[in-house]
């Protein structure tokens, strides 16, 4: 069986793009926080929550949102993230807290799967989860991972791809997998459509 | 896909440094939680399952410079050391290297430390691992909270079925850190007894850290007995990020697929080697779901009295546990449960003994609502 | 006193991340829990955090929480009673 991109998201420097299209940019804050607040407003995203996730979860929550606008999403999507960071920078929050009094809502974010927990609660989705760390973006990891699940775990689409966020930057290229859409679910796609838009964005 | 056979594996942990001194501990029912000195407790004390530093560094200096090594490093190197050592025709051009923490290296975050900051990064742990045996291919860092160390079998399994390997090294490992001790204690989860799963007395988790390392392969060994990973699945509740769902929902699925892939029904299962933190909601939620899948009569137990919740490393060390259970038609009792505690009658597992066992479960749950299930199964002269 | 329960709803806005509540959106004597404010159990630890940080009580009881926290009213008068800071 040959699987599609049926859509695939990035967001970065201040920029979202759906399908390769800018939908959203901003220059008011390069602060992620501020940045993914506004996204949240202009989206019309209505979920109280997110205020509390931190901003790994917050990205993860605006890139689905996103992604899952146009398509019926199936509770059995399973969802195949990674990073480089893990969950870095809310560690750090952690560490801080740890000279004084420890909270239990920073502490709960410090692991790179919470992201996966939060889009689940989210859109309902009781299926696979996987969370890799790998210095960069692996395509053929997401590749080979996403596709022995679509063909051995009964899983009808699968949302893959990387999230990272280190320091103030983030990155995030998630696809959405399926049999429908036009492009070819293969490593050369992935890794051109990361890329290419890494590239465009600096423009 | 294909089965993938369990062949060697090492177990460090604070009841010792092999399998086969860890299955010696357990048989006795020693258990590796200890007081400990900790000021975030009112008593000034926690029980915890903590490796000794010295008797750790001197057997590091067997292979290498302890001060050149995370204790965490040194804990996963040993295991992964002793799997290699038995294997000495393993081709490490050929073999994954599939590695499971949670925190990894999280104590490099105190100021004052001698290593390099950027040890922090799983990845560059699992870049010393890599170096100091010289695998050839990059590793793959699984990190899922609690159930990393079981989904890194399930993740090894997986990509072998993707035909890039045949076999892989999974190695899990995870510390009892500063860190992790603050946060669970600011959820009010650790308990002020050593853990007891399943037991009405039970009041929250004791931590304990440990490392295990498994050489796994697609290709059926020449022995006679052997056991295989035969089912896998994982599902997330879609409930809550800290709390389980009440209802068992992401444990249900993933026990049900597991067994639809591994071919068996529930109750061609010989035992179940739960997840059984300790905590009020966990012990619960897993009675609630094997009563929801009729598997309530199935002998089952906790290993997490004689460890703690090892993290990033229960899952695989419990699976390795699981492992010799089935081989040697071994059950373990499951330490410090005293009286029943969960509102559905469970066959928990009171007394060390032999008992003839086939197919074995694993079961885990971790923060992010995440679950998973592995079904074993013992071949015996090819049947 | 009525300074005292603004001062809480302030906090527990801030240190909850209701951001999308303002000090007027909640009653004194509204549960906080169940449906309320959609309080969950991390909620619930934080308040306990609350306490100790702004008003210096250690709640050596967990359990204490439920019922304390059933309202801005009963949170304020506990504080009242025990407050160290």
């Amino acid at each position: 069986m040959e699987y599609k991109i049926t859509g695939f998201v990035h967001i970065r420097d201040q920029h979202i793009f759906l399908d390769g299209r800018e939908i959203f940019s901003s220059n008011v804050s390069k602060d992620p926080g501020d940045f993914l607040k506004q996204a949240y407003s202009e989206l019309q995203i209505s979920y109280p929550k997110f205020h509390k996730m931190d901003v790994l979860c917050k990205l993860g929550i605006v890139g689905t949102e996103v992604l899952f606008r146009n398509h019926q999403i199936s509770p059995d999507t399973a969802l195949v993230f990674s990073n480089a960071s893990s969950s870095l920078e809310t560690d750090k929050d952690h560490r801080k807290e740890m000279n004084g009094i420890v909270s239990p809502s920073i502490f709960v974010y410090t692991l790179p799967n919470i992201v996966l927990g939060e889009i689940s609660i989210k859109h309902k989705l009781q299926s696979e989860n996987v969370f890799f760390v790998s210095e960069k973006f692996n395509a053929a990891l997401i590749k080979d991972y996403t596709t022995v699940l679509l063909e051995n775990s009964n899983v009808p689409a699968v949302v893959c791809g990387w999230i990272e966020w280190k320091n103030a930057e983030y990155d995030v290229f998630l696809c959405l997998v399926s049999p429908e859409g036009k492009i070819n679910f293969n490593r050369e796609n992935l890794e051109e459509l990361y890329y290419f838009q890494n590239e465009r964005s600096a423009n | 896909m294909k089965d993938l056979y369990l062949l060697d594996d090492v177990i460090i942990s604070p009841l010792g440094f092999s399998t086969e001194e860890n299955l010696a501990s357990v048989r006795k029912g020693i258990s590796g939680l200890e007081l400990h000195k900790n000021h975030r407790f009112s008593n000034g004390e926690f029980y915890a399952g903590i490796i000794d530093n010295t008797l750790l560094q001197q057997a590091f200096l067997k292979i290498g410079n302890p001060d050149k090594f995370t204790k965490l490093e040194q804990m996963m190197l040993l295991a992964v050391h002793k799997v290699i050592a038995t294997n000495p025709g393993l081709d490490l051009n050929e073999t994954a290297l599939i590695l499971s923490s949670t925190k990894g290296n999280i104590d490099l975050l105190e100021e004052k430390t001698s290593f390099p900051k950027n040890r922090v990064f799983l990845t560059e742990l699992a870049k010393v691992i890599q170096d100091f045996f010289g695998f050839k291919n990059e590793p793959i860092v699984v990190s899922n909270a609690c159930v990393s160390g079981g989904l890194a079998l399930a993740v090894a399994k997986r990509f072998i079925a993707a035909g890039n390997y045949e076999q892989a090294i999974v190695v899990g490992g995870d510390l009892v850190s500063d860190f992790v001790v603050s946060g669970f204690n600011s959820f009010q989860a650790i308990s002020a007894t050593p853990c007891a799963p399943f037991s009405k007395d039970r009041s929250g988790i004791s931590l304990g850290e440990a490392a295990a390392a498994i050489l796994v392969s697609s290709r059926k060994p020449k022995n006679s007995q052997v056991v295989s990973l035969i089912g896998e699945a994982t599902a997330n509740d879609a409930n809550h990020i800290s709390g389980p769902s009440r209802t068992g929902e992401g444990l249900v699925i993933s026990i049900e697929k597991a067994l639809r892939k591994s071919g068996i029904s529930g109750n061609e299962l010989s035992y179940i080697s739960a997840h059984g933190t300790g905590t009020m909601y966990n012990d619960e939620m897993e009675a609630v779901a094997l009563s929801r899948l009729n598997l309530t009569s199935i002998l089952v137990n906790s290993f997490k009295g004689y460890y703690g919740h090892t993290l990033g490393a229960s899952a695989l060390l419990e699976s390795i546990l699981t492992k010799h259970s089935l081989l040697k038609n071994e059950l373990f009792i499951s330490l410090n449960f005293r009286e029943a505690g969960v509102s559905i009658p469970l066959n928990i597992i009171t007394e060390t003994r032999k008992e003839t066992l086939r197919y074995a479960l694993k079961t885990a749950s971790g923060f992010g609502g995440c679950n998973l299930a592995l079904v074993f199964k013992k071949e015996e002269n090819g049947v | 006193m009525s300074d005292l329960r603004t001062e809480l709803k302030q906090s527990i806005i801030e240190q909850l991340n209701l951001e999308e509540l303002e000090v007027n959106d909640i009653a004194n004597d509204e549960p906080l829990f169940g449906n309320g404010l959609g309080l969950d159990s991390i909620d619930a630890l934080e308040l306990i955090v609350l306490l100790e940080k702004e008003y210096g009580i250690k709640l050596d009881d967990p359990q204490k929480g439920k019922e304390i926290f059933v309202s801005i009213d009963k949170m304020a008068e506990y504080i009242e009673a025990h407050r160290t800071t």
